[in-house]
């Protein structure tokens, strides 16, 4: 493909005097998968959200090219297609699958959700395709009509990404999909990120500050700074050989195992 | 003659303007839920207070007034707003369909079709069809808004999954001329099918919520299902005790300590109706 | 016959913010190129800058200035300041790396982790698998290890695991440091052989081979590389 999935030019974002996110540009490939890295209040959620369209930035564009619409801004765009760019398109995994989920209604529903809010009526067929995605997401089927109440930490990150690719989005923001899980849930969860990137060709954005998750799922990373992108680049090339201050104390404040 | 203490149908002549407003913009935007400045009533909230006021508003002395709850014209909260009406409006009342021009109701549509020129009140206690999944109302202004209503599909999927039909009885949610989905009040949703591109105006008064909404003459309401789940209405194997109809909606009651039970209609008018017309040896209606 | 990778002028420093900006230079003026079929073995004393020029050529050092220029689709393209996709195109098609240390990918089986590069350059899943095996055996991996993730072996089966990943997929320019580093005699043979087939292939080296045994076997070419500061 010869034209970037996702740009931004100049995005900033103020919350009051506080300059949360300042000038960011980049463009996204079809097929990348970004990383964002930096402490907390660096501005990397921030930036996320105004991205996915969430926040209005004060300044800057995001263009997305979409499958549907052709080259849209995501900004200019009514919150009617925004949100249905939303939820045909896109994706979004929170860090608290709480905030992404419905807690009351089953597993199946929550999976289902999009097929029907784009126009599925066929109960046998939306139930056969939550549990082809239950599967994906390694939980037993058995579980389909459970409510996420029931289910673990890592389960419900599962059952989240689940719902969001359901509709087969070609683009996925992140916010930190692996915090607040343990280290081996972690792994199990990254482990089955990253195959499903692969399989269905996913471009994604992700925002982590852990070092270890963007090595394993990311090709390419922004370091974030006081809401600046202080360095960019290839991930291995970001974490081997940190050029800006920022970075070498991140990268060398991992603790090696 | 109307009581000299109260201005006519009890509400001032700018409520009542201002009521007809809402009611002309909630007919002009079939289903869609349109605030008022509803007013304190002389009785509590959940009693029709939202009906009391959209009937105050359009009706006149040519009128005739029908009042239901669940179907009977005889039951206490029928029984007062029709003397209400009687004492604040001074009008004609009655308790046949088919004389009323106006007919305010509780969680019922009658058996008896409806003519053009009729209009149907509805008393509503929850105007929001969205409000179980979505308790923010931001949230299901912008869902309206956009006619995003996934999530009530969501519900009945979920309904299936649990019970292995959709299992929802009454206030059955309904898609109002392909726009806005709408509750129809707790009526049965036996009622349903009624609601659809019928020749009455329905109008829909909910007080505590101080919301109109409508659906106008001959606009297309859709209950909602699935290709594989269509909606259906109820069904009974028993006839009603009284009148022996097998058309229309039974209520289930216990008439002696052994449990015996009997079916009759809930449409008392209807029921007697049919009655009198066997009586008189004619064919029922 | 022409050189498919050439470097010239290339100069790479290592500024450490952390210790008052101190820099520390290590390549300087660095020039060579390599043609199909030649093997070059990058010799120098310990701390020369051997390794970080292997990783610059891979794109995983940003040199601060010069020109690493490869055959990439039948063009020349520059990796000195390239785009991220452009990097990770060169190394998909053109350009494969063997480290001592294999990133492990928990609960992937080892005959997958070798059979990916060659997935990710559109060869179906079951003839990479085929070549993944016998890869795998040729390089004495026992078989009843095959499905396993690669985590839990030692350290010379990893390594073992690590270059047959890094030939399956043919790639015209090969990048090996110490590819032989950790394993006994008999592996070591095997491995030499597997080098030597692909070079007499056609394909291009540029290795780092401490053992001389390994590097009198492989290399068609030594290029030196001298301590910063010091004359050539």
């Amino acid at each position: 493909m010869s034209a970037p999935l996702l740009s931004a030019r100049g995005v900033t974002k103020r919350f009051g005097e506080r300059i949360a996110c300042r000038d960011v540009s980049f463009e996204l490939w079809p097929g990348e998968v970004l990383g964002i890295v930096g402490e907390s209040g660096s501005g990397k959620t921030t930036l996320l959200n105004c991205l996915a369209g969430r926040l209005t930035p004060d300044g800057g564009t995001v263009t997305y090219e979409s499958a549907a619409a052709g080259t849209v801004d995501v900004h200019g765009l009514s919150e009617a297609r925004r949100r249905l760019l939303a939820r045909t398109e896109w994706g979004f995994v929170n860090q608290d699958a709480r905030e992404g989920l419905r807690m009351g209604v089953s597993a199946g529903a929550n999976i289902g959700e999009r097929l029907m809010a784009i126009g599925a009526r066929h109960y046998g067929t939306i139930r056969q395709t939550s549990c082809d995605w239950l599967a994906r997401v390694e939980i037993d089927l058995d579980r389909l009509d459970d409510r996420p109440t029931t289910y673990s930490g890592g389960m419900r990150q599962r059952l989240q990404i689940a719902r969001n690719l359901v509709s087969e989005p070609r683009l996925v923001f992140m916010d930190e999909p692996t915090g607040g899980l343990d280290v081996s849930v972690q792994a199990r969860l990254l482990d089955l990120l990253r195959g499903l990137v692969d399989r269905f060709h996913l471009s994604a954005v992700l925002v982590t500050h852990d070092l270890g998750v963007a090595r394993l799922l990311t090709h390419r990373l922004m370091v974030m700074q006081g809401g600046k992108v202080v360095e960019d680049g290839l991930t291995d090339q970001v974490l081997d050989d940190p050029q800006h201050a920022y970075t070498q104390m991140l990268v060398a404040s991992i603790l090696p195992v | 003659m109307p009581d000299g203490a109260y201005n006519y149908a009890y509400l001032d002549e700018q409520t009542k303007r201002m009521i007809r407003r809402a009611i002309l913009k909630a007919v002009a935007v079939p289903g869609y839920q349109v605030p008022f400045g509803g007013r304190e009533m002389p009785l509590p909230y959940g009693w029709g207070t939202g009906g009391i006021q959209v009937t105050a508003a359009i009706i006149g002395r040519d009128d005739t007034l029908k009042v239901i709850d669940q179907g009977a014209d005889d039951t206490t909260n029928a029984v007062s707003i029709r003397r209400f009406f009687a004492r604040v409006a001074d009008v004609a009342t009655t308790t046949r369909t088919e004389e009323a021009t106006v007919i305010q109701t509780r969680h019922r549509v009658p058996e008896t079709p409806l003519k053009e020129g009729q209009i149907l009140v509805f008393q509503v206690p929850i105007p929001e069809p969205l409000r179980m999944l979505e308790p923010r109302e931001t949230e299901t202004r912008t869902l309206h808004a956009l006619s995003e209503y996934g999530v009530m599909q969501v519900s009945l999927y979920e309904s299936i999954a649990r019970h292995g039909r959709i299992a929802k009885t009454y206030n059955y949610p309904v898609l109002v001329n392909g726009r806005y989905m709408m509750s129809p009040s707790p009526i049965p949703k036996f009622d349903n099918p009624k609601l659809d591109r019928n020749p009455a105006l329905q109008l829909y008064g909910a007080g505590r919520e101080k919301r109109i909404y409508a659906v106008p003459p001959y606009t297309p309401v859709k209950s909602l299902d699935f290709d594989d789940h269509p909606f259906e209405i109820e069904r009974w194997t028993e006839c009603c005790a009284l009148c022996g109809s097998r058309e229309s909606f039974l209520d289930e009651m216990i008439v002696d300590d052994e449990g015996k039970r009997l079916y009759v209609c809930s449409d008392t008018d209807y029921c007697q109706e049919r009655q009198g017309a066997q009586a008189q040896g004619k064919e029922a209606p | 016959m022409l050189p498919v990778l050439r470097v010239s002028a290339l100069n790479k420093a290592f500024v450490m913010h952390a210790q008052g900006d101190l820099a520390l230079p290590v390549l300087q003026d660095v020039a060579l190129s390599v043609a199909p079929g030649e093997c070059l073995a990058l010799v120098g004393p310990s701390g020369a800058g051997k390794s970080t020029l292997l990783r610059s050529l891979y794109g995983n050092y940003r040199p601060q200035s010069g020109s690493i220029q490869i055959r990439h689709r039948d063009q020349w393209v520059e990796l000195v300041g390239a785009e991220p996709r452009v990097v990770l195109d060169v190394r998909r098609h053109t350009m494969g790396f063997v480290s001592q240390f294999l990133r492990v990918i928990p609960r992937i089986g080892a005959v997958d982790v070798v059979a990916e590069p060659m997935v990710r350059r559109g060869a179906p899943a079951e003839e990479a698998r085929r070549r993944a095996e016998f890869l795998l055996g040729l390089l004495g991996i026992p078989a009843r290890l095959w499905a396993l993730p690669p985590a839990t072996f030692s350290g010379g089966e990893q390594q073992r695991v690590n270059i047959a990943r890094s030939l399956i997929a043919d790639y015209p320019v090969l990048l090996l440091d110490e590819p032989t580093a950790s394993l006994d005699t008999a592996n070591r043979d095997g491995v030499i052989d597997l080098i030597r087939q692909r070079r007499e292939a056609g394909t291009a080296i540029v290795g780092i081979f401490h053992d001389t045994t390994v590097r009198d076997a492989v290399a068609t070419r030594l290029h030196n590389v001298a301590l910063p500061g010091a004359q050539p």
